[in-house]
């Protein structure tokens, strides 16, 4: 059960510095900058000379979401495979990441066979993962139980944790607990008060310089109220951020790309690997894209790679989708 | 919106005089039996009533059952869905497509309920005393 213990430790000690310090010499002048709506991003590599000495910058890492190990029905029968295919795609990176974190639902129904075989194909990178729950792994019967036993070791109160690597503080945050019903509210995601607390307190202190990168499953701001797409107490978190020059919030749970700039905050939501979801507002309800036919699913599909560079502050984000 | 499974054969069925009763989706899931002075009789007041589960809403929303009630609902979505009282009474795993979950509202009363996944999905199910309306 070693490998397992690997590849489920969440804590910052279990990584190796060395392997990850080694990651850390100084990037070339090589990646194209562009800014869209505000937010940082990587057009391209100058030619192929430098793609092919492509430099890592101080610190490179993929985001993948929203796996779904257990879904088996249109658009996508089969979410282990195109999570192979994401596997195989961050693999097949110039720039190896250091790590990888999961932003939730990787299972569709809480089952431990479902994360078994989310964990074997994940181990294909050969990375550490750090990992958070989405709604549908702490969908069993007794609230997120089976999650918190298996994933949630070196984890607070119900499995929020926070990390330091390359230089940028990372703050895992999880908003898939206490959902409130619908009837005097819109029936958004929570946060809760114990993980509020806990957050001002891991922050206070830290340097305003300090990059940070949040990662949390539901938006941390109302994209869709109608859709439940929004977290009610995000703002309280985010006042205990914005004090910090760079912060970069991570989603998973909308199966789409949708950003947002809000002062020195970017929230970017991210592509499932296993089906898409509707335009907020597009469709009567949320929920898989059946109509999507088998040759395009992968236009939908999509992992993300997030890369510091010195000086630059904001990360580079590049969503690279399943096709091909 | 509500749908009354074959009145006729629920009646033959329970034995029971169900037609006034105006309200969703009643079956008579217990078997009659004969009891000691050769009359029929139902085993249990059970009976059940179905809530779908389809497009991210529970339909119908509201529900009245008589009191003795099996609500069943169930999952006609390609998503999974969660149903909960809001009070804590109750809650299901998680229903995959084609699931089920069921719940026995046995007191009178109005209880209200939502999706713990998706929590803008409420309903509520109204009980009342099992004679009334019959
Ligand atoms: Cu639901």
């Amino acid at each position: 059960m070693a490998d397992r213990d690997e590849t489920e430790a969440l804590g910052a000690a279990q990584i190796n510095r060395r392997g990850l310090l080694k990651c850390m010499t100084w990037a070339g002048a090589g990646v194209v900058w562009g800014l869209s709506g505000g937010v940082p991003r990587t057009l391209g590599l100058l030619g192929s000379a430098a793609a092919a000495e492509a430099a890592p910058g101080d610190l490179t890492f993929v985001q993948i979401s929203d796996s779904h190990i257990g879904f088996h029905l249109p658009p996508n029968p089969d979410p282990t495979a195109t999570l192979r295919e994401a596997i195989a795609k961050i693999n097949a990176m110039p720039v190896q990441p250091a790590f990888l974190v999961h932003t939730g639902d990787i299972s569709h129904l809480s089952k431990p066979e479902q994360w078994d075989t989310a964990l074997e194909v994940v181990k294909g990178a050969n990375k550490q993962v750090f990992y958070i729950p989405g709604e549908h792994d702490v969908a069993d019967a007794e609230n997120g139980k089976a999650y918190l036993e298996r994933f949630g070791k070196n984890t607070q109160g119900r499995g929020w944790y926070s990390f330091d690597l390359g230089g940028v503080h990372f703050i895992a945050l999880i908003n898939v607990f206490d959902f409130q019903p619908g009837f005097k509210s819109a029936g958004l995601a929570k946060l809760g008060d114990e993980q509020l607390e806990w957050l001002e307190k891991d922050v206070t202190g830290r340097s305003t310089s300090t990059p940070i990168v949040v990662l949390a499953h539901l938006p941390l701001w109302t994209i869709y109220e109608q859709w439940g797409w929004g977290t009610a107490d995000a703002g309280r978190a985010l006042g205990y951020l914005k004090r910090f020059g760079s912060v970069t919030v991570l989603n998973g749970h909308i199966h789409q790309i949708i950003q947002k700039v809000e002062g020195n905050v970017t929230f970017h939501t991210a592509d499932s690997t296993a089906f898409p979801q509707p335009a907020p507002g597009t469709a009567p309800a949320p929920g898989p894209m059946k109509g999507v036919p088998a040759g395009e699913l992968r236009k939908y599909l999509g992992v993300r790679t997030v890369d510091y560079i010195r000086s630059k502050g904001a990360p580079a984000l590049t969503d690279t989708t399943l096709v091909g | 919106m509500i749908k009354v499974r074959d009145p006729a054969r629920l009646r033959r069925r329970a034995g029971l005089a169900c037609g006034g009763l105006g309200i969703a989706a009643v079956l008579a899931a217990a078997v009659p039996t004969l009891v000691s002075n050769g009359t029929i009789a139902v085993a249990s007041a059970a009976r059940t009533a179905t809530v779908e589960i389809a497009n991210f809403k529970f339909a119908p929303p509201d529900l009245t059952v008589p009191a003795g009630t099996t609500v069943v609902w169930k999952n006609a979505d390609d998503s999974p869905h969660r149903v909960a009282d809001i009070g804590g009474a109750y809650a299901s795993p998680a229903l995959d497509t084609e699931g089920s979950f069921s719940h026995i509202f046995a007191a009178p009363g109005v209880y209200a309920y939502f999706c713990s996944l998706h929590p803008y999905m409420k309903g509520k199910i109204v009980v009342e005393p099992a004679g009334a309306g019959s």
